[in-house]
């Protein structure tokens, strides 16, 4: 048996709940506008669990970039495609496989982690509080080269996207 | 103090989630919905990793993973705007020509 459950957990499994809960919501809504809500609630649920986790910058940038931009963008694609309602034209004719694919995945999935680590036996680890100056430090010290690529990767997306999306006139 | 499969497990959850929406769903939106779910849980894994031992490496990825992932997303809904422009649809299934 699990012996202690010490707070955090009963409050990382609440969030698991309500993040498990919409994400399956976000893959099987109607509506797509109704989908873009359920992904906030799914991504603010993983935010808390990185804050359960001690890690309170990689949380503020979840909550920051994916809720504060990311969503935005995807309600200005639904805006600007005119997203149609209902499953059936939401969903493609493989749905079953689709089931079947996506059971398949979790349970080989839970399977590797029961036979990887011995879920009754592992204890709990401690505290892990990652300040965010330690993250910077990190990330300036020894992690400046991909740092720097990551920003001219996200200059050339930037440019990609407003090359794609602007109107062609006269051409 | 959370046991470490619990996340994992959470982990495993979002991203089989994610496998089932980018197979059944047609809209490119959606699609790219669930592909954003598939990114989160292998953040979770790489937080809980970096904290069960107690190293910043992890984080330092998942911040990565962030930074890639909206990138991600701008190019794929201008290419989704651009299809929408071009088609009139952005129904993944109907998409199956290069050149139109």
């Amino acid at each position: 048996m699990i012996a202690t459950v010490s707070a955090q957990e009963y409050a990382f499994v609440v969030l698991a709940i309500v993040g498990s809960v919409s994400a399956i919501s976000v893959v099987l809504a109607r509506n797509v506008v109704h989908a873009a809500l359920y992904l906030v609630i799914a991504l603010l649920s993983v935010g808390g669990v990185y804050l359960l986790l001690g890690a309170e910058f990689v949380a503020w940038v979840q909550i920051l970039i994916y809720v504060g931009a990311i969503v935005i963008l995807f309600l200005f694609g639904l805006m600007l495609t005119k997203a149609p309602i209902g499953r059936d034209t939401l969903d493609n004719q493989s749905r079953w496989v689709a089931t079947i694919v996506g059971a398949g995945v979790f349970v080989g999935l839970v399977f590797l982690i029961q036979g990887a680590f011995k879920v009754r036996e592992t204890p709990p680890f401690p505290t892990f509080h990652a300040t965010t100056g330690r993250v910077g430090e990190s990330l300036f010290r020894s992690y400046v080269l991909p740092f720097e690529a990551v920003s001219f990767l996200l200059l050339a997306a930037l440019i990609g996207a407003v090359v794609l999306a602007r109107k062609d006139e006269g051409t | 103090m959370i046991r470490l499969p619990f996340l994992l497990f959470f982990a495993a959850l979002l991203f089989s989630t994610g496998v089932y929406g980018v197979l059944a769903r047609r809209n490119a939106v959606m699609v790219l919905m669930a592909i954003e779910l598939m990114l989160n849980a292998v953040n979770v894994n790489l937080v809980a990793f970096s904290a069960s031992l107690q190293q910043l490496t992890g984080q330092v990825f998942a911040l990565f993973v962030i930074a890639v992932a909206a990138a991600e997303v701008g190019i794929g809904l201008a290419i989704v705007i651009l299809l929408f422009r071009n088609r009139e649809t952005i129904n993944v299934d109907e998409v199956s020509q290069l050149k139109w």
